[in-house]
């Protein structure tokens, strides 16, 4: 029988350990899945995990959608770890995303078809600017009447949608597109494009601003009283407020950094792979980014290789389901277990196993 | 009652380990029928872990008990409860939402209907002396009140063995006087009683046995009421006990006052703090005694800052700062410890280091422009620990690992290593073993001595007796009028504390 029991001070080595531990138990547990499919599993771990970097046939292709995908998710999931450390629940990061992306295109298209240089920068305040301010929403909602901002931020998700749709359809309609819904396309207008900006590489604006976002939060988290104030409410909210922290400022800031870091997103989204406002312009990297950010144990590192690894199942998964023929659910499947491994190892930094033996009473 | 042979419970070579300390090593005793056994210990001594063995919630590792002549080893608490052994925890195990019957009824096995139920509950508490409504909410009894709906639910199981832990750390002398003829007329009537407590008095008032542990071995037994309360405490210590030193000198001017402080309670069962006034001069210690319950936790709030009030009720050095939050009162002068120590004085998942910085950050400068000094961070924590003799491998160790004293030391120490000039203090060795708490209790008198002013806040009178010049109690949420400590007697005390809280009536046979 396995006894649990609970370390005196949490294993910083297992801490780290966990989540290579739960990639391992992955490839196991889905291998075997695949081999009841029928497929060859380490065939298909390999085409997940391997050709979608190194086989020279698809890494050309693969290889730039890494960072292409992880940017994203990096970004958004660096600023929810921020307000989850503090026990404030931004589910909504997909509404924000919206938001940045349709306030920054509007700003943008505002002034078509000048050259003027200094319009990206603005597109990218304005992007901000927009997922901050769908963020304040649910804070200020939490601050001043208690309301949930859970539910208030999800919800605000399917209305952020809804304003998505009308965009494309009314006010930020391209006039040349024949009719047809969506924006002109940000990308091919030099003036708000975010173009790729090593060849190859995938690495455009938006990966720079979440590498830069994982600088800054590392330093917040590890160096600045803000951090710390962060990590205290989150782990002792009495004594944080022992400490003088005020916890609806705390609100307002963590759920204001985790907003306009989503609203970037959306912006260099829109900007750069995306290209345009369109009914289906979201494609859930604001709901995907709430699994990076746990899966990267709300630490900036942790996002960072997490984000990454994430990346890689959804363009491996593609591929697989392409070249193997898997079926699309095993995919899903497969990102499913990744996610259930990772909580349950997730105890082993703060419980240890011990092998008992059952007493005779 | 002892000595006829016979034997309730025997206790032989029980043994228990955790992950790196023994708690109990090969521990024998014995319990006569109707005999009041004390376990006396220090903090950290054994005895919780010995009960929770008798009570079926651990499994001792080795040796083996005997209940009535038949081997007994109890596998979970229901087990124990049904072969007549029933334990009063020191934390109540109760919904402050339901009723007393309802409560009840959750800690039965087979609860019969709640009109029968009810019935029985004043059947009972009538025939112990134990005055109690059935119907009432728990949210709204005293905490002597509360005690008894424990004590309640295991007599209605009627119990061999009746285990109390700590019993008389909520209680009023006065209620504490009920509660002890309570028991001794359970004693009488053949019922055991294993009793746990590190409050001498008690016990050779009280015990017609004890066992005394240290370290989780019996190094003592004796009759209690042949031997000295030193002796004991000497007993239970292993070594011999100095009295705090304290030196009269003159009175400074006031550093704290508080006039017509009125704060409503944050927490829906709480108590509101009506109209409270005290000062306090630099150089005196201000004890505030009371019943758990009775405004304690809001007084430490209000005066830390958690709780905000309007600007002129709270003067630090004459200046008003009741609109002040934590951190302004701490760079005004004062400091305080709040009761919790796990989860509001301190973070239990972060390191002592960071545990420091929680609350010393604005006295010791450890932050500027924003960014910690974690390298002054961690002096300051290496001062504390090796100033408060906190034992511990290390500052990185979390807090959660360390043991109640120690952390309690951590706590008080990391508050008065910040040159405070007024300190306030809440159950400052509240679970803290015998050393330890005198070590706190000469800090607080060292740092009076250096011209701060200091306010303990306690449900230990004998602390406050010992190192308080000035003396108050808190009672529903109002304090009395601050008399000098020398000189007042117990009784004295007792009416100040409230009395018995309505539970006068509860013997016929007062004098």
């Amino acid at each position: 029988m396995f006894i649990l029991e609970k370390r005196p001070t949490p294993s910083r080595f297992w801490m780290a350990a966990t989540p290579v531990l739960a990639v391992i138990l992955t490839m196991i547990a889905g291998g075997l899945m695949f081999a009841i499919l029928g497929k060859d599993p380490f065939e298909a771990i390999r085409t997940i995990f391997w050709d979608p970097l190194f086989d020279p046939q698809f890494a050309s292709y693969s290889r730039p959608q890494l960072l292409v995908k992880a940017g994203p998710l990096i970004l958004i999931a660096i600023g929810l770890s921020l307000g989850f450390r503090a026990g404030i629940w931004n589910i909504g990061a997909e509404g924000q995303y919206i938001m940045g992306a349709i306030f920054g295109a509007a700003a943008g298209l505002a002034f078509y078809p000048s050259e003027n240089r200094l319009i990206f920068p603005l597109m990218v305040a304005a992007g901000a600017f927009g997922g901050w301010v769908w963020a304040m929403i649910p804070a200020i909602l939490r601050t001043r009447f208690r309301t949930n901002e859970i539910l208030v931020s999800l919800l605000l998700v399917y209305v952020a949608q809804s304003l998505l749709a009308s965009m494309a359809l009314g006010a930020l309609r391209s006039p040349e597109g024949g009719g047809f819904p969506g924006s002109r396309n940000l990308s091919q207008w030099a003036t708000s494009a975010n173009p790729e900006l090593i060849g190859g590489t995938g690495m455009h604006w938006g990966v720079v601003a979440a590498f830069i976002a994982v600088i800054a939060s590392y330093i917040l988290l590890q160096r600045h009283i803000l951090g710390f104030q962060i990590r205290l409410a989150g782990e002792a909210p009495r004594a944080a407020r022992f400490a003088g922290v005020n916890p609806n400022r705390l609100v307002v800031l963590c759920m204001g950094i985790s907003g306009a870091l989503a609203g970037l997103a959306g912006l260099f989204e829109v900007t750069g792979p995306a290209g345009q406002i369109s009914i289906d312009f979201n494609s859930g990297y604001g709901f995907t980014a709430i699994i990076v950010a746990f899966l990267g144990r709300l630490n900036p590192i942790g996002i960072l290789l997490a984000g990454l690894l994430m990346a890689l199942t959804y363009i491996g998964g593609e591929l697989a389901q392409f070249m193997l023929g898997l079926p699309s659910a095993a995919i899903q499947a497969f990102q499913g277990m990744l996610l259930f491994f990772l909580l349950a190892v997730d105890m082993l930094g703060n419980y240890r196993i011990r092998l008992g033996f059952g007493r005779a009473a | 009652m002892t000595g006829t042979g016979e034997v309730l419970l025997r206790v032989v070579g029980l043994t228990k380990a955790y992950p790196g300390v023994v708690a109990n090593s090969d521990v024998s005793f014995a319990v006569a029928p109707g005999e009041v056994h004390a376990l006396l210990g220090e903090n950290g001594a054994g005895k919780s872990t010995l009960v929770k063995m008798i009570y079926g919630l651990v499994k001792p590792d080795g040796g083996t008990m005997t209940l009535r002549g038949a081997a007994y080893a109890p596998s979970k608490p229901g087990v124990a409860r049904q072969q007549g052994v029933a334990m009063v925890f020191q934390h109540f195990s109760l919904f402050e939402a339901l009723n007393v019957a309802e409560n009840v009824a959750l800690g039965m096995q087979n609860p019969p209907g709640m009109r029968t139920l009810a019935s029985r509950i004043r059947q009972v508490s009538q025939d112990y002396g134990l005055p109690l409504d059935p119907d009432r909410l728990v949210g709204d009894l005293s905490a002597g009140e509360r005690q008894r709906v424990e004590i309640i639910r295991c007599l209605l199981q009627d119990p061999k063995l009746l285990i109390m832990d700590e019993p008389t750390s909520v209680l009023t002398p006065q209620e504490v006087d009920i509660l002890f003829q309570t028991l001794r007329q359970l004693s009488a009537e053949g019922t055991a009683i294993l009793y746990i407590s590190h409050k001498l008095e008690e016990i050779r008032a009280l015990c017609d046995a004890a066992t005394i542990l240290r370290r989780g071995k019996v190094v003592a037994t004796c009759t209690p009421r042949e031997k000295s309360a030193r002796d004991l405490a000497e007993m239970m210590v292993g070594e011999t006990l100095t009295p705090p030193a304290r030196s009269a000198k003159a009175k400074g001017a006031v550093a704290l006052e508080v006039s017509g402080l009125s704060v409503p309670s944050p927490n829906p069962f709480g108590t509101s703090l009506k109209n409270i006034g005290f000062s306090v001069q630099k150089g005196e210690i201000l004890g505030i005694a009371g019943v758990a319950g009775n405004g304690q936790d809001e007084l430490l709030l209000a005066l830390s800052g958690e709780v905000r009030t309007a600007r002129d009720r709270i003067r630090i050095n004459g200046a008003g700062c009741g609109d002040a939050g934590p951190n302004e009162r701490r760079r005004a002068g004062l400091v305080a410890a709040p009761e919790e120590r796990l989860g509001h004085a301190a973070a239990p998942d972060m390191s002592l280091t960071e545990n420091a910085l929680l609350s010393g950050a604005v006295r010791k400068g450890l932050v500027s422009r924003g960014f910690i000094d974690w390298a002054a961070t961690r002096d300051f924590a290496g001062q504390i620990v090796e100033g408060f003799d906190v034992r511990t491998p290390g500052i990185w160790v979390a807090a959660r690992a360390l043991s109640g004293g120690n952390l309690q030391k951590f706590v008080v120490g990391r508050e008065l290593s910040q040159a405070p000039t007024v300190v306030v203090v809440n159950q400052p060795t509240w679970g803290v073993d015998a050393s330890a708490a005198a070590a706190i209790r000469q800090a607080l008198i060292d740092r009076a001595a250096e011209g701060a002013a200091v306010v303990v806040i306690s449900q230990d009178l004998d602390e406050l007796l010992e190192i308080t010049d000035r003396f108050a109690a808190l009672n529903g949420g109002r304090l009395t009028e601050p008399r000098p400590t020398q000189g007042l007697t117990v009784d004295e005390i007792g009416l100040m504390m409230g009395g018995a809280h309505g539970m006068e009536v509860a013997h016929h046979v007062h004098p």
